[in-house]
């Protein structure tokens, strides 16, 4: 018998089967925390739907539909609009879908979604490959990291291409509230979705979270590893506000090395990939400061005239 | 028949605690209560009481984040023997 104190109250339940030291986990219970019980789920296929609901259980302690890879945007948009005829305006819908339906193959679907501006909050949990089907590349899988098909061979040295912007992607499609997050950042996390659900209108949030048999990582550093990619700037924690960027933080940068040693997708980088991989990252870093100064410019200027 | 589908909530019939080979164990005495064990867990099997953060072994998957994050250092992973 299980004392009291010690059960779990909260809408995502334990028991789910994720992988110990699982960052998606620790990520759904912050947003779930942040939701609240008038929340419906539509989940895409991937490993949040595999290790949520192996039948016939669930650890999902509100409504939850689940979908196939490209479909959760409009099954979502769908539920939205069937509420709006019932006269229910408080019930959030949200889209809880991995990279690989987000970056990939729900990618039009989604752009769909946002264009035709229906009231769901979307949530892409990046943790940058497919890792469900046994960690291969995807659109979100960084430069130079190594998957099952990205190999490292003498030629070619891990994923040839660059992770897709998905967050200016999106912004670009004139989405009110676009943010970015990671799991470890829970109070950052767990505002942003307040924030974003609030918001009567499409809204989007990027979410980096770990997953430890795809970046090859130690099961109790997983929030570690999230705090140093913010901490080296790899992963800019902003917001997108109708249309003005702002960072959430601008923590002072740690050479990439702190966030690339010690993950076996990485550990085949040479120096010099490792002195390229910073340039970019710092290349980056300036456009995301600059650009913030711009937009507030902006964005105060207007209030200013208003 | 009963239908069996997923019901809100019955993954915690799954007693996922089985997978683990190192456990937590918190020297109370050293605990400030702060939560951060509680909020970092995949799991939501830490929780912080009254006599300070206490393990749900039912379901603790033995990952050690709750040791990781711990400003204090009072959780100490320890094997498992059988």
């Amino acid at each position: 018998m299980v004392k009291p104190e010690l059960e779990n109250k909260e809408l995502f339940k334990s028991g789910h089967t994720a992988c110990a030291g699982c960052g998606v986990a620790v990520g759904l219970r912050h947003i779930m925390r942040a939701l609240g019980k008038d929340t419906i789920v539509v989940n895409a296929t991937g490993c949040t739907e595999i290790f949520t609901s192996a039948y016939p259980k669930s650890a999902w302690a509100v409504p939850y539909i689940h979908c196939v890879f490209e479909n959760s945007a409009p099954v979502a948009a769908g539920i939205s609009e069937a509420l709006r005829a019932m006269g229910n305006d408080h019930t959030k819908v949200v889209v809880i879908s991995g990279d690989g339906a987000s970056y990939d193959i729900g990618f039009g679907h989604m752009s769909g979604m946002f264009e035709r501006g229906h009231d769901v909050l979307y949530i892409c949990y990046d943790n940058e490959a497919y890792m469900n089907t046994g960690v291969q590349r995807s659109g979100a899988t960084p430069w130079k990291a190594h998957t099952t098909t990205s190999q490292v061979g003498k030629q070619i040295r891990g994923k040839m291409q660059f992770k897709k912007p998905l967050t200016e992607i999106v912004a670009a499609h004139n989405v009110p509230y676009v943010a970015t997050s990671t799991s470890a950042h829970y109070a950052d996390l767990q505002q942003k979705v307040q924030k974003a659900k609030e918001i009567k209108g499409p809204s989007f949030l990027n979410v980096l979270m770990t997953c430890v048999p795809g970046w090859g990582t130690t099961p109790s550093l997983s929030m570690q590893y999230l705090k140093d990619a913010v901490d080296t700037h790899v992963w800019p924690l902003m917001e997108i506000e109708n249309g003005f960027s702002k960072l959430s933080m601008k923590p002072e940068k740690k050479p990439v090395e702190a966030y690339l040693k010690g993950q076996k997708r990485f550990r085949h980088l040479t120096e010099e990939d490792i002195a390229e991989i910073q340039e970019m990252i710092d290349e980056r870093w300036d456009h995301w400061v600059w650009k913030e100064k711009v937009d507030q410019e902006r964005k105060a200027g207007l209030e200013a005239s208003e | 028949m009963k239908p069996a589908n997923g019901k809100p909530g019955t993954s915690m019939e799954n007693k996922t605690g089985n997978w683990r080979s190192e456990r937590p164990e918190v020297d109370q005495s050293k605990c400030i209560k702060c939560g951060q064990c509680q909020l970092n867990c995949p799991d939501g099997c830490i929780f912080v009481t009254e006599k300070g953060a206490e393990p749900n072994y039912d379901y603790c998957k033995g990952c050690g984040i709750c040791a990781n994050v711990c400003p204090v250092k009072c959780i100490k992973m320890v094997p498992e023997e059988k």
